[in-house]
């Protein structure tokens, strides 16, 4: 991959790290006793901390998941090039504009 | 000698080239006996076809490198107590990830090739230094370069790494390892260079840190390290605005 | 015979970072559509959470929730050899990765309601 994608993998992999530690903590306290809606969007409702955590998480996902997906099509299929690219390129905006979709319905709701 | 070890080696040979087949050949065991041992004594004694490659025999040159039951490793420094299957078979095939020209030679051109193209080669100043340089033996940097610089090519790291047969671009560990040797010699003066030729297409960056070429090193040289090393200061300095 | 670099640690180190990977980029764009349910009200999620109740579902989710704790333990490997030089004896770490997804697992399966 070329350097400015390996620099983005490295920093949002950094920013995961630490995403998805809370992440993880979080699932784990939220299922006990059952998963509802109602508890969900209690905690996520008109919250702006929870809202710009889970926004930065989600550009930090569309930015790493993409790239490395680009590098396993690379390297174990025969498919490479700029077709790839702007395959991946429209997957991470998808991505993202799915991701923040869901992070202001759990904030309006 | 364990009382079990069978008597009879059975040797499974390459023949050909990029196309070719296994040969079986019988070859007895001998005390002390060496995987190069059995391959010269089949081309003596049994087939004066078989093409391979040996020059010092005892461990410092690493052309007698091939795959030996899976695995590259010098032919001379592998006791055939050590690597035969508890049955006494060893199968011999040339490094993977290299061109074959014939049997067990392989075509080291490209190998070469890449560490060239990674810049593996000192850049001299280009004005002459009044005086010689003092690189102090002690100092970080040149720790750094001393722990990797016994490399003497002998391609069983290229032949390890699953990147170098998954992308034909990939400069692999020894030129890597090489172009980090350099990248910490305070005499150089091509480090801008060097930095953008392992920064490229199929550069340090493509290392998914198996860890292969470590564990198969005979030198017992670390080029997964000295990759990271270059990935850290190609980071700093990509972060600083260098060159892309 | 498999060629010894697939029987390296570091090989099925790198195969499982991989591989947990794919799992979760899959399942991201449905995580997020399931969440924006939520758009049309508490209700909607509710639904959709309802049918997630069967025991073939609560197993895919721990074993989600175990494909990000390996993605990120194994990613944390490579931060660290990269980034703070750690020269680490692999199958070591490998092992205490293991124990730290199988905790993570666990921890789901004991609080799932």
């Amino acid at each position: 991959m070329t350097p400015v994608l390996f620099i983005a993998q490295r920093v949002s992999a950094m920013v995961l790290a630490l995403a998805v530690a809370v992440h993880l903590a979080t699932i784990l306290y939220a299922i006990r006793g059952g998963l509802t809606a109602g508890e969900i969007l209690a905690r996520t409702h008109h919250n702006i901390g929870f809202f710009l955590f889970y926004a930065i998480f989600v550009v930090a996902v569309a930015t790493h998941a993409p790239i490395g997906l680009r590098n396993i099509m690379r390297e174990w299929t025969l498919w490479r090039g700029p077709v790839l690219d702007v395959v991946l390129a429209v997957f991470a905006v998808a991505l993202l504009v799915l991701g923040m979709r869901a992070v202001i319905a759990v904030y309006v709701a | 000698m364990r009382t079990s070890e069978t008597e009879m080696l059975a040797v499974e040979v390459w023949r050909g080239a990029a196309t070719g087949t296994f040969q079986s050949f019988t070859v007895p065991r001998r005390q002390n006996q060496t995987v190069l041992d059995v391959v010269t004594e089949i081309q003596r004694d049994q087939d004066a076809t078989l093409s391979y490659r040996f020059a010092c025999r005892v461990g410092m040159c690493g052309s007698c490198a091939m795959v030996v039951n899976g695995r590259p490793r010098w032919t001379c420094r592998t006791r055939v107590s050590e690597a035969a299957t508890p049955e006494g078979a060893l199968r011999l095939e040339p490094l993977r990830n290299f061109t074959v020209v014939k049997d067990l030679a392989v075509d080291m051109v490209q190998f070469f090739d890449k560490w060239r193209d990674a810049h593996g080669h000192f850049e001299p100043a280009a004005q002459r230094p009044a005086d010689f340089a003092v690189v102090p033996p002690a100092t970080p940097a040149r720790q750094a370069a001393d722990a990797a610089i016994e490399c003497i090519g002998c391609g069983v790291c290229y032949s390890a790494c699953d990147v170098v047969a998954w992308d034909k671009d990939y400069l692999g560990p020894a030129a890597l390892n090489r172009a980090w040797t350099l990248v910490n010699d305070v005499r150089d003066a091509g480090q801008d260079a060097r930095l953008a030729a392992v920064a490229g297409d199929g550069g340090c960056q493509c290392c998914h840190t198996h860890m292969s070429c470590t564990s198969f090193c005979p030198k017992a040289i670390a080029p997964t390290y000295s990759i990271a090393g270059l990935k850290r200061a190609l980071f700093w300095h990509m972060l600083k605005g260098g060159a892309r | 015979m498999m060629r010894a670099s697939h029987k390296q640690p570091g090989f099925l180190a790198a195969l499982l970072h991989r591989l947990s990977g794919v799992a979760l980029a899959i399942f991201l764009p449905l995580h997020f559509l399931a969440l924006a349910t939520a758009l049309n009200g508490a209700g909607a999620l509710d639904s959709f959470l309802a049918i997630t109740h069967t025991p073939l579902v609560k197993a895919s989710e721990c074993l989600l929730v175990a494909a990000l704790a390996t993605h990120m333990t194994l990613g944390l490997r490579i931060l660290a050899i990269e980034f703070l030089d750690i020269r680490e004896r692999t199958a070591a770490m490998l092992t205490g990765c293991a124990a730290a997804v199988c905790a993570v697992g666990l921890a789901f399966l004991l609080n799932v309601g």
